[in-house]
């Protein structure tokens, strides 16, 4: 039978594929998103030329080094930070930022904050597994209450984030949640989000079967993902204040914020235009990304 | 293959600005088009300078939420194609530090600006001091190498700062100007050449093909060749331990054969990256070594000490790191004792003792910091050594 | 006749089951043979009613496994790859 019929899995080109297989765990949900996240790049039809993606560190940090693109993998929590020089610098560039739960939001959470503060052009890909996995399982910023880590061995007590509020409170212009088990309207929403201007994010709660669901007598990857089937509930426009996660709860996933705001870039050229006149000189690479109406900033 | 600076941002003809703005012009000069900054004294003016004139001269400036983030973004801009630095003092360095190990280990080309002040911790923010020097060499975990240029005037920062960028693209490494809150806020006549005069060595951005091309595989020279993201050769930046594709490769061979180039590539070419003023060595019985605005002071109590008749030589060290440690040995085989004064107590005097090899004392004249030596405690060290 | 046929890297598969569970028609189950690391890949039991949505393949963690849909105009079936038989890429 002719090898020419069958196309080529879809995923493969934007794979290093002298590096598979990959250090995932069985059931980890991480390359699902990979999938999806192929999906969205051939769909949109971004220029992969220009597109580039920086993680931090962590098992989602890993998927930098597992995409044949130009792909940064940078210090712990300092993805945002790094992502920003580099759309700054090159504004042709489409920077993803894509990274786990802790990296994001515990050591990097001031930067991700400042970023959505000022709607720089970034898409954050959020792979939430609820741990802090690579290191063997510690307690993270959005690890609910209850939950056996190996930092909180009695059960965590502390309040844990709602990472779709924070972030729109942040100054986020597109926000939305989904698990590893919604494939479809995962790509679907990586795909608005590539094709909105702004601080875009998305967070997706993956399974961690070695460290999350072990410790807790959760079952594997398997069973998460079947908890996800059961307890989700796509509530697109639901309140952000709404959406927090409890141990074994209901997950409220959708999208939930989509607005527009001035983007960073264009604020800044349009401030300099109008402070300067003809004395502003753009950064040459900057003349292409702003828009030309850009809209007058809300400050 | 140098080229010339870009007229654009070069302010030829003669000012009268402090160390700060100088150090600024001398960025911009050398082609920085990029800057991400935090405020801390007493560096703060060198980024207030480039903010206001980066939108005129098709340059960028973005004050981060804290030293993490602008120690990381101005290297995300060196990987999009542009020439960037941060600066910052004592307090902001030691924030920086990982990401001043992470462009040691991604080979990023790209200049930190420390204005040293009294320490340690918060200490005086608007007083000078020379403490950073061993940090600045080591001050981040494993083994690195890197660069470090000390000016004494505000002409030597501006000088010293397109020496830095140049350095830092011929050896693919983080280069440091390590100035202190004197020399940073003292006001004196720089010169800036015209354009055309000042050289400036450009990115070494590779023109091998995709298939062909290693971004972490050095040259004859150790330094491997560059690229940026968005020119189609989709490259791999890791700070783990990486072969020469970039691809993380965590095993002791790869590990040694990849941290002892990043020594090496330093080392090696150490020679060339020397800078040092020497004055009267020949015959001397006595040799001052100092850097920054202590080799000022220095310079009035070598005139006081030759003025009593006593052989005093002067080594001015330029290039702090790699340290020239070559030159000083062999002065140390003709001389009595070097007199090693610096606002601390007790750094690169270290390194002047371990090339003096027992052959030449070493006196040191410390200073806890917060302002400059008398020229007499200096003459008095010279005084002793020769006695 | 099946409207399509999935492809499988058997080295990559680590058994995690999701592809199993989640193909809407049924059309796999994971094998008695085992990779080299001793997972059990999957392997098509009901080839038939593969309908080629590839929704295998978007939540396969490991890219060990996608699914195609046939060419619309020719008419011929074509031969689902077992498992033992897929190139190791």
């Amino acid at each position: 039978m002719s090898t020419d019929l069958i196309p080529i899995n879809p995923v493969e080109p934007f794979l290093r594929s002298e590096r598979m297989p990959h250090i995932w765990c069985p059931g980890c949900g991480i390359g699902t998103t990979v999938n999806c996240f192929t999906r969205a790049l051939i769909e949109s039809k971004v220029d992969l030329k220009n597109l580039a993606i920086v993680s931090g560190i962590g098992c989602t940090g890993r998927v930098a080094g597992y995409t044949n693109l130009d792909s940064f993998h940078t210090t712990h929590g300092r993805a945002i930070p790094f992502a920003t020089g580099l759309k700054l610098a090159n504004p042709k560039l489409n920077v993803v930022v894509y990274s786990g739960d802790g990296d994001l939001f515990a050591i990097g959470g001031n930067h991700l904050i400042h970023a959505a503060r000022r709607n720089v052009d970034l898409k954050v890909i959020c792979v939430n597994n609820l741990i802090y996995a690579m290191t063997g399982g510690q307690t993270a910023p959005t690890t609910p209450g209850n939950v056996i880590t190996s930092t909180a061995p009695y059960g965590t007590y502390d309040p844990a984030f709602n990472l779709p509020y924070l972030v729109e409170a942040a100054g986020a212009v597109y926000v939305a949640r989904w698990t590893t088990f919604h494939v479809r309207q995962l790509a679907k929403s990586m795909q608005e989000m590539f094709a909105k201007k702004g601080f875009g994010f998305i967070e997706v709660l993956s399974p961690c079967p070695t460290l999350y669901q072990r410790r807790n007598k959760m079952g594997d990857g398997l069973d998460a993902m079947k908890d996800y089937k059961r307890n989700s509930k796509i509530r697109p426009g639901c309140p952000t204040s709404e959406v927090g996660l409890v141990k074994e709860g209901e997950i409220i996933v959708g999208k939930f914020v989509d607005r527009e705001k001035p983007e960073y870039l264009d604020m800044m050229k349009a401030h300099f235009s109008q402070q300067l006149g003809e004395r502003y000189i753009q950064p040459s690479s900057c003349e292409e990304f702003c828009s030309e109406e850009v809209p007058q900033c809300s400050l | 293959m140098p080229q010339t600076a870009d007229p654009v941002g070069v302010l030829s003809g003669n000012h009268f600005i402090d160390g700060d703005h100088a150090a600024c012009e001398g960025a911009i000069a050398a082609g920085a088009r990029f800057s991400s900054g935090y405020p801390i004294t007493p560096s703060t003016e060198i980024v207030e300078r480039f903010a206001q004139r980066a939108p005129m001269i098709g340059g960028t400036f973005i004050q981060m939420e804290d030293e993490l983030a602008a120690s990381i973004t101005l290297q995300g801009a060196v990987w999009a194609g542009v020439k960037a630095f941060t600066v910052t003092s004592g307090p902001g360095f030691s924030l920086m530090m990982e990401h001043i190990g992470y462009a040691a280990m991604t080979e990023t080309p790209c200049v930190f600006f420390d204005v040293q002040r009294g320490g340690p911790s918060t200490g005086l923010p608007t007083l000078a001091a020379q403490a950073d020097m061993m940090q600045v060499r080591w001050g981040s975990h494993g083994d690195y190498d890197i660069i470090a240029l000390c000016p004494n005037s505000p002409q030597e920062c501006f000088d010293l700062a397109i020496k830095a960028f140049n350095y830092s693209e011929q050896y693919r490494v983080p280069v440091f100007v390590m100035m202190d809150e004197v020399v940073g806020h003292m006001t004196e006549k720089v010169v800036i050449p015209p354009a055309d005069q000042i050289e400036v060595e450009p990115r070494h951005f590779t023109t091998k093909s995709k298939a062909e091309f290693l971004l972490f595989k050095p040259d004859e020279n150790g330094v491997p060749e560059m690229a940026k993201a968005g020119d189609g050769y989709n490259i791999h930046v890791t700070g783990l331990t990486h072969d020469e594709r970039g691809y993380p490769d965590m095993t002791p061979p790869t590990q040694d054969k990849l941290v002892k180039r990043l020594l090496s590539k330093i080392r090696n070419n150490a020679e060339k990256i020397w800078l040092y003023e020497e004055d009267r060595i020949e015959g001397a019985d006595v040799v001052v070594v100092s850097y920054g605005i202590t080799s000022r002071v220095a310079q009035r109590a070598i005139e006081m000490a030759r003025a009593e008749g006593i052989a005093v030589g002067k080594f001015r060290l330029i290039t702090a790191w790699p340290f020239p440690d070559k030159p000083l040995r062999k002065i140390a085989e003709n001389i009595k004792a070097f007199v090693v004064p610096e606002l601390n107590l007790g750094q690169m005097v270290r390194e002047v003792e371990r090339c003096a090899g027992g052959k030449a004392k070493t006196i040191h004249v410390p200073h806890a910091g917060g302002s400059v030596h008398r020229p007499e405690e200096i003459l008095a060290a010279i005084r002793e050594a020769v006695r | 006749m099946p409207k399509g046929a999935v492809s499988i890297v058997v080295e990559r598969c680590k058994a995690c089951g999701f592809c199993v569970e989640f193909c809407p028609t049924h059309v796999l189950a994971l094998s008695s043979a085992f990779n080299s690391k001793g997972y059990h890949p999957p392997h098509a039991v009901a080839p038939e009613k593969c309908s080629g949505c590839d929704l295998c393949g978007m939540f396969c963690p490991d890219f060990a496994i996608y699914g195609y849909r046939f060419p619309k105009k020719t008419g011929d079936a074509v031969e689902t790859k077992e498992a033992d038989d897929a190139t190791d890429r």
